[in-house]
């Protein structure tokens, strides 16, 4: 199941990267993800079925723009804070608590804290993360966690839990 | 006109890359320097990504740079992440005016135990 999941995306990647229909490259592109499939196929995501449930991909569809924009953000964020002659920086690394249950997700969490405004995802141990935050507003674990975590926790977890 | 777009997203992208370069010189630590690293320079490069597939369309070329967006955005954070956390193990210390360190309480609170 995980292995026939790999290779459909495994396939889909080679088409969008040749971007031709030639029997040849087709050819080429199922033999490289068959092989893709065998070798990686135990590493891959532990519930493929995920992969079939149309709903989370709605959820991701809201997401992105989420995500660009603070993305966004984020770089105006420290062009202000590159470019300002003062330099307003208060950095510190914080604890923060996350209720994500799966590997992906928390990996997702990780990546979009890293991208969104002032924060920079180091450690996770367990439930919680740590995280480096260029203007520390809050150093309590609750208070920190509803102030980063709280803007994706509950898309993610629609997504990817 | 999709190549004046594109220029325009591209030099768009180049700037944000020039940012975070300033800001790499510019910060005082490692941790500050990887969030400028990291943010301006995925979105400024996927911004020319994204430049150079208005301008070529949805040719061969137009459609690599389209899927390497995701694949950037996926690996750079990750990136990051894996450079920050291997400093602070080695020992890097925060900037002296740094406020909090919840890492480091929390890993000599374990050594202790």
């Amino acid at each position: 199941m995980r292995r026939i999941v790999l290779f459909i995306i495994a396939f889909i990647l080679w088409l969008l990267l040749t971007w031709t229909l030639n029997w040849q490259h087709l050819l080429v592109g199922v033999i490289v993800a068959i092989f893709v499939a065998l070798l990686f196929g135990n590493m891959f995501v532990e519930e493929p079925r995920k992969f079939f449930q149309i709903k989370r991909y709605f959820w991701f569809l809201v997401y992105i723009p989420l995500f660009l924009w603070e993305c966004l953000k984020a770089n105006f964020d420290v062009a202000y804070r590159v470019l300002h002659p003062k330099m307003p920086i208060k950095p510190g690394i914080v604890k923060v608590k996350t209720g994500l249950k799966s590997e992906v997700a928390r990996t997702m969490l990780a990546n979009s804290i890293t991208m969104t405004p002032g924060t920079l995802s180091v450690d996770i141990d367990g439930q919680y993360l740590y995280i480096h935050w260029i203007y520390v507003r809050a150093t309590e674990v609750e208070e920190a966690s509803r102030m980063i975590v709280s803007k994706f926790e509950p898309l993610l977890a629609r997504i990817f839990d | 006109m999709n190549e004046t777009i594109g220029t325009i997203i591209i030099i768009i992208g180049v700037l944000f890359d020039a940012i975070g370069c300033i800001g790499l010189v510019k910060l005082p630590d490692v941790y500050n320097r990887l969030q400028a690293a990291t943010k301006c320079v995925t979105l400024g490069t996927c911004g020319i990504m994204f430049g150079i597939f208005i301008y070529s369309g949805f040719t061969s070329l137009g459609i690599k740079a389209l899927v390497a967006i995701p694949l950037i955005f996926l690996t750079s954070p990750t990136a990051a992440h894996a450079l920050a956390r291997g400093a602070h193990l080695f020992g890097v210390k925060l900037w002296k005016k740094s406020v909090v360190d919840r890492y480091r309480e929390d890993k000599e609170s374990n050594q202790n135990d």
